[in-house]
């Protein structure tokens, strides 16, 4: 970033400003990272006590592990899968919404009708998918009363596929609103000048719609990666148990009070996502995205 | 992401007034396609949603899936007077309660930190990037610090403290990152004017900024409530003894097995409801006060 040319005064100005920000960040932020890479080099009697010290034995510990292995793979075969298809929705939504509604007011209602489930439980949300998929839902019975399947499929619910169905429903919103960000600020002349000088619908779609929905893909991509990466809930609910993800198995050391391998995992974990995420930060420069 | 709730009039404006499509005449062959795919995406987002809405209205017999059995409020009694649900009520109360707070420091905050980053200061870019950090920690493992700091310290955690401050980990950088939208749109011109004119700083915030960015700090407020409401992964290590609403349905989840699960689905989605429909609605009414206004 570029060093601040403002004088000292407007400096103090824009850090008293922020101040009550910091002060919420630096106990409730800051203060919890460390107390957690602090707790990753302690050690433990068992039951829960901590023994203020400095060994790495947690970390030999996680990293020794076959099940870690299982546990990243299993986390990198949702967080892609989720973000494959969000992305494939969340595109194809925000390009219908702004290139082919062409009535204002209309596609304001139908952004609208996609945005105010973001504002509700997801917990309920997630629930709400038992009634369909479960061995007696309403998916089973339409396709034993087709004829088309025999025996109801169990596949369905408390699975992977349901895991994931569960991601890509509470998640493709947070592809929608920045790629229909940055795709309402394409000038409409640029296409019509493509046209014009006789593109196709599909280069349209490669060489201007996309490189220009870069910094909203960018965007979602880290909302969806950060929230199925640092996920246990939904795992844990919709696949019934049979599947667990890095923090899902956070949450069950949390559980039986083993603090510095929970510890060192959740280290080992915030380190690959802030390696991802900055991977992708170079891409875009989000605080000049979002304020423009 | 915010950016388009405070923004919709004027970025669709331009957007929709000529399509890819020629404006007038038959759509291309994608334009069905498309709104299939959209047709498709809003039955799966909220059909399931009204499933378990429809089912929690069954009779005592009812179970966990289609065909409904009866028709009957059974379930939302059962909900607030069995003890084997748990504190449903208790827990409604609370997190109400910690939801309003919640909004109420988040829109200061969030305002004021708007404030602070329309110039440029020395560390403007740390404070930046360490809210977007606390945007993408996992919750579950920012709540674990917070409720071991909590115990190092010899504090008792609780819902009013330490998951009072979990929760503002998570709502305060929505609230700035709507902040920086509505902020891009405001005219600097305005405030110019009413420094010219003799106001202090506070007057101008008082009576030009506030009243100008009116909407914007209701979509922050909208954001504010709704995610504390429905905030689970950093509260469920800092609550404490006393549950909230979203670690209450959690412990259902696990244990309850009967309709009176939807019915609190149905109760915690009317409360969302209302608080979207009241917030989007001021903002609507602001906007429509101000066009009128604006013409009269």
């Amino acid at each position: 970033m570029q060093p601040s040319p403002a004088p000292s005064r407007s400096n103090l100005a824009g850090w008293l400003y922020v101040s009550p920000l910091v002060l919420v960040l630096v106990p409730f932020f800051v203060a919890p990272i460390l107390v957690v890479l602090a707790a990753s080099f302690f050690a433990t009697d068992g039951f829960g006590g901590l023994t203020p010290g400095f060994t790495l034995a947690s970390y030999v510990e996680v990293l020794h592990s076959a099940l870690t292995l299982k546990l990243y793979l299993a986390t990198i075969k949702f967080t892609v899968l989720t973000w494959v298809f969000t992305l494939i929705i969340g595109f194809f939504v925000a390009y219908f919404l702004v290139f082919h509604v062409r009535n204002q007011l209309l596609a304001i209602g139908l952004f609208l009708l996609c945005t105010v489930p973001f504002w509700t439980s997801n917990i309920i949300r997630m629930i709400s998918w038992i009634p369909l998929l479960g061995k007696e839902g309403l998916i089973n019975q339409a396709l034993l009363a087709m004829g088309v399947i025999h025996q109801p499929l169990e596949v369905l619910l408390f699975s992977d596929l349901a895991v994931v169905i569960a991601y890509v429903h509470q998640l493709t919103i947070f592809m929608i609103v920045p790629i229909f960000n940055s795709m309402a600020r394409i000038d409409k002349k640029l296409i019509e000048a493509a046209i014009d000088a006789g593109a196709s619908r599909f280069d349209i779609m490669r060489l201007i719609v996309v490189p220009m929905s870069k910094s909203g893909i960018a965007l979602g991509t880290i909302f969806v990666v950060s929230i199925v990466m640092g996920d246990f809930f939904v795992v844990k609910v919709m696949s019934g148990g049979g599947s667990a993800s890095v923090v899902s198995a956070f949450y069950e050391d949390v559980g039986v009070l083993q603090y510095p391998t929970a510890a060192a995992s959740a280290v080992l974990l915030t380190l690959v996502l802030v390696a991802i995420v900055s991977l992708i930060l170079r891409t875009v420069d989000i605080r000049q995205e979002i304020t423009r | 992401m915010s950016a388009v709730l405070a923004d919709m009039p004027e970025r669709v404006a331009p957007a929709t007034t000529k399509a890819i499509a020629p404006s007038k005449g038959g759509r291309p062959w994608t334009f069905y396609v498309l709104a299939t795919l959209f047709g498709l995406y809003v039955i799966a987002l909220y059909g399931p949603m009204f499933c378990i809405y429809v089912l929690s209205f069954q009779d005592i017999r009812g179970g966990l899936v289609f065909p409904m059995k009866g028709h009957s409020l059974h379930w939302f009694v059962d909900l607030f007077t069995q003890v084997r649900t748990g504190d449903v009520k208790g827990s409604f109360d609370r997190s109400i309660k910690l939801a309003v707070i919640v909004t109420v420091i988040t829109v200061v905050v969030s305002f004021l930190a708007g404030l602070g980053f329309r110039k440029r200061f020395r560390g403007d870019t740390f404070v930046f990037y360490m809210m977007i950090g606390s945007l993408v920690a996992p919750g579950l493992v920012l709540g674990l610090g917070t409720g071991l700091l909590f115990q190092a310290l010899g504090l008792n955690a609780s819902w009013y403290t330490s998951a009072l401050g979990a929760q503002l980990s998570w709502t305060l950088p929505f609230g700035v990152l709507v902040m920086f939208a509505v902020m891009s749109r405001f005219d600097h011109v305005w405030e110019e004017a009413a420094y010219d004119l003799g106001a202090s700083r506070w007057q101008s915030i008082r009576l030009v900024m506030i009243p100008v960015l009116a909407p914007g700090l209701v979509a922050v407020a909208l954001f504010g409530f709704t995610l504390s409401y429905d905030e689970f992964a950093r509260s469920l290590q800092t609550a404490g003894s006393l549950n909230t609403l979203p670690l209450e349905i959690w412990s259902m989840t696990l244990n309850v097995t009967s309709p009176s699960l939807y019915a609190l689905g149905t109760v915690t989605t009317i409360v969302s409801f209302i608080v979207i429909g009241a917030s989007l609605g001021s903002i609507v009414l602001i906007q429509k006060r101000r066009g009128s206004s604006a013409k009269g």
